[in-house]
């Protein structure tokens, strides 16, 4: 390097590649990691990562939406299956995804370390020496004043406030903005904080969903949950104890159908203590702990009353149905068997709101409950409940089942009792609604936050400051005068820099026309 | 309840904005059509190298500037602008007061803020010296389709949000991500402006490239794309962290890889791309412009495409 390169260098960025000498060792090794560090390199990982990406936001993913998923593979035949096997419904856990991350990751490790110790040497360097020829600089200014050098440079250094500015003999060096490169590193830095902290939610995060009928509750142990996503190296022990009882939930609409508020009463205790009541709202979730409980969902649940030939009542519970439209037409699966060994199961839709068409058809006019109704078909054999394999509570296996009345359709009003062909009946009491929940525990929330306020904080101080260096040099000139060059380089915005320059040197002129 | 009254003054005085806007347009685009004609080099006695003005590279003999004469078209087109933007924002404020909320609850309105920011920064740049206002005639062109588009089959009347937006959180991350938006839209035309003019100065004269010969040149082009893109960018960076902190209180996580999620991420992973770009050697220049370009792309993407073709969890329109 030369003199006026070294002092021109305003910035870490590691220099080119430089091929591997014959014979050494590792060589091939050093050049292969200088390769996946430089520049070009990361940037080229950029891009793949964003195109890596798009098909993540174009096609439906299994995390998000498994049904859509499977529509997808099924309505795409071979095509379907074979993006499967490549990962395109689960592109942000493919291996493809990860490699593309994690190798531009190690490349940003790779550059910020180097960066790192340069810069810390920067910060702890003098400015460096003045360049011989000021008058090359992009922007330089001489001329020649009144006064002794020293009061010459003594006003240039009162000019140069809040510049690290030092003083070899003759001639002053100054810079200034070094936060731009600090700015820089804690940016990249926080990327890295960041990813530690996802990978460390993808280990001991927490997260289970529980659907609870209106008068029910919840504990915070794995048997209650629906549906669990815990991580790799989660510990059941680690789930905060605390139960949630379902008070009420109240949703409104507006008369379009459009939703307002939804709110779920719920009472909540911590083993020990009395209950405390809770609204759960969206955008309201009840924290205990490091756990956080959210209202994700809700829909009706038709109370049922199933009666034998006596009467006896075998069953009496609220049955839970699945919207499936905006104004919350719902599908509903009872499975009921009498004393005698009779099996029923029943499939149908509930309508809230419940108008039909021209061809007999049941829809839902509005989400709120108007005018609720449940329509069901019933069929009755085997339900397959004796086989051993688990089954969905929400669906109905009608192979080994024949359908009653031939599968004519009866609508239910709440309060209504449908009396089946064996002297068995069904009543439909009212509509209690259910709520689901999901309970998170992220124990690294914080590290992912604490590396948020680095990213943006790291990237407003590496875009916004600039890093400059000024030189002057005073001379001897003619007459008592002194012969004053000032010289000056940003790589930052020249143009402001230029204005900057122009009223530093007229405040230095200033200076010295004042002293003398 | 919504005001109807007010919203429907509310789209009037929209609509009167977006031809406002088109008007300007033309002006700017006569004002670009003349500059040739109106280019005459005077000669001064003040420093050599001051020769912003746009043109094809004539050698100018030093100690001369080459000034326009000023164009009526111009300053009315500049004019129009001023009041489409006073009309516009009136607009916006209507539309906020007739909906008891913030105004950027749903696309027609996020839109019109958008096209806002994009109006609101080209004003600024150009009081401040930073753009020339003929640029109008290329900026405008976005912005009236965006109105345009928004008025027509994105409209929604002033009316109440879902549950999931009631949140504090719609100031911090709608704001900021319509700021950010506006201003990537604005970087998106002078990067695609900065391409005419590159192919140019190669000796590219085919149309559109020969609509070069009365732009600024390439580096002010440049510079101008990097400024509004180093002002977009941490905006934008922090927009999705706000959107990460309210998608963790209202849906249960920080993050998901919800389409408007991941769209995002494809956009800063561009803008983000294009700022390494800028800095190194062999991606200067023309091909750091086509990365500006293409994030601008993945934004159009993010907003449209994701909103009305893909299902996912920002579809509120």
């Amino acid at each position: 390097m030369t003199e006026l390169d070294e002092a021109t260098t305003l910035t870490t960025q590691p220099a080119p590649v430089r091929p591997a000498r014959r014979g050494e060792l590792f060589g091939p090794i050093r050049l292969g990691w200088r390769q996946l560090t430089s520049m070009r390199t990361a940037l080229l990982l950029l891009f793949l990562l964003a195109l890596a990406a798009v098909p993540g936001g174009f096609l439906p993913q299994r995390k998000i939406n498994p049904v859509r998923v499977n529509d997808y593979i099924r309505g795409h035949g071979a095509l379907g299956r074979f993006m499967n096997r490549i990962g395109m419904f689960d592109v942000f856990s493919s291996v493809w995804f990860s490699a593309i991350y994690l190798l531009l990751f190690a490349s940003l490790v790779g550059c910020l370390v180097p960066r790192t110790r340069l810069h810390a040497r920067a910060l702890l360097a003098r400015p460096p020496k003045v360049p011989k020829t000021l008058k090359r600089l992009p922007v330089s200014e001489s001329w020649s004043a009144p006064a002794a050098a020293d009061e010459v440079l003594d006003g240039a250094r009162a000019t140069l406030r809040g510049w690290r500015v030092e003083r070899r003999g003759t001639e002053l060096s100054a810079e200034k903005g070094y936060l731009r490169e600090t700015g820089n590193l804690v940016f990249h830095l926080s990327l890295v904080v960041l990813l530690v902290g996802l990978a460390l939610n993808q280990f001991f995060g927490f997260k289970g969903t529980v659907l609870v009928v209106q008068g029910k509750g919840f504990s915070n142990t794995l048997a209650f949950y629906d549906n669990v996503q815990p991580g790799r190296r989660f510990d059941p022990s680690s789930l905060v104890p605390f139960t949630v009882n379902l008070k009420e939930f109240h949703a409104t609409y507006a008369s379009d159908g459009k939703a307002l508020t939804f709110d779920a009463d719920v009472a909540w205790s911590r083993p020990g203590s009395s209950a405390k009541r809770y609204d759960i709202r969206v955008n309201h979730p009840l924290q205990v702990g490091t756990a956080k409980t959210y209202l994700i969902g809700h829909g009706y649940a038709p109370h049922i009353v199933f009666r034998d030939v006596d009467g006896t009542v075998v069953g009496d519970s609220p049955v839970p149905c699945l919207p499936q439209d905006p104004q919350f037409l719902s599908t509903c699966v009872i499975k009921e068997a009498s004393t005698k060994g009779t099996q029923f199961g029943f499939r149908g839709v509930f309508t809230p709101t419940t108008v039909t068409d021209a061809t007999q058809r049941v829809g839902s006019s509005y989400p709120g409950p108007r005018n609720p109704a449940l329509t069901l078909v019933a069929f009755t054999g085997d339900l397959g409940l004796d086989g051993g394999t688990p089954q969905s509570v929400y669906s109905l296996d009608t192979t080994a089942m024949k359908a009653v009345d031939n599968g004519t359709a009866h609508a239910l009003l709440p309060g209504q009792t449908w009396r089946l062909p064996d002297g068995a009946s069904l009543t439909y009491v009212d509509t209690p609604e259910w709520a689901t929940f999901q309970v998170t525990q992220d124990p690294s929330r914080w590290v992912v936050l604490l590396a948020a306020v680095g990213i943006v904080g790291g990237l407003l101080l590496s875009l916004f400051v600039r890093r400059r260096r000024v030189w002057v040099r005073a001379g001897e000139g003619q007459d008592g005068t002194t012969t004053v060059e000032v010289g000056g380089l940003s790589r930052t915005d020249p143009e402001r820099f230029a204005s900057e320059f122009a009223f530093l040197v007229s405040e230095m002129r200033d200076a010295c026309r004042t002293k003398a | 309840m919504p005001d109807k009254g007010l919203g429907q003054l509310g789209d009037g005085l929209l609509f009167t904005a977006v031809v406002v806007y088109a008007l300007a347009m033309l002006g700017f685009a006569g004002e670009q059509a003349t500059s040739r004609a109106r280019r005459t080099v005077t000669s001064v006695r003040a420093a050599s190298q001051v020769l912003v003005g746009s043109g094809p590279p004539v050698t100018v003999p030093t100690e001369t500037v080459t000034v326009l004469k000023p164009s009526r078209a111009g300053q009315v087109a500049f004019l129009l602008t001023c009041a489409g933007w006073v009309i516009h924002l009136a607009s916006i404020v209507l539309r906020g007061f007739a909906a008891h909320r913030v105004p950027w609850g749903n696309m027609y309105e996020f839109s019109s803020a958008v096209a806002f920011v994009a109006v609101t920064a080209f004003l600024g740049m150009v009081v401040r010296g930073r753009i020339e206002r003929s640029l109008g005639a290329f900026v405008m062109v976005p912005v009236v389709l965006y109105l345009g588009l928004a008025s027509s089959l994105l409209y929604t009347a002033a009316g109440p949000l879902v549950p999931a937006l009631h949140s504090y959180w719609i100031k911090i991350h709608v704001a900021a991500a319509i700021l950010a938006s506006g201003s990537f839209l604005l970087s998106g035309v002078v990067a695609l402006l900065y391409l005419l003019r590159s192919r140019y100065d190669d000796g590219g004269r085919v149309f559109p490239i020969s609509l070069g010969a009365s732009l600024p040149t390439a580096a002010a082009l440049d510079r101008m794309s990097y400024a509004v893109i180093a002002f977009a960018f941490p905006v934008w960076t922090f927009a999705i962290i706000a959107g990460a902190i309210w998608a963790e209180s209202a849906w249960g996580r920080y993050w998901g890889w919800d389409p408007k999620e991941t769209w995002s991420f494809i956009t800063w992973v561009l803008y983000a791309g294009y700022l390494h770009a800028r800095a190194t050697a062999g991606w200067k220049g023309r091909k750091a412009a086509w990365v500006a370009v293409a994030a601008a792309g993945a934004l159009i993407v993010d907003y449209y495409v994701v909103n009305i073709f893909v299902v996912g969890l920002h579809s509120y329109a």
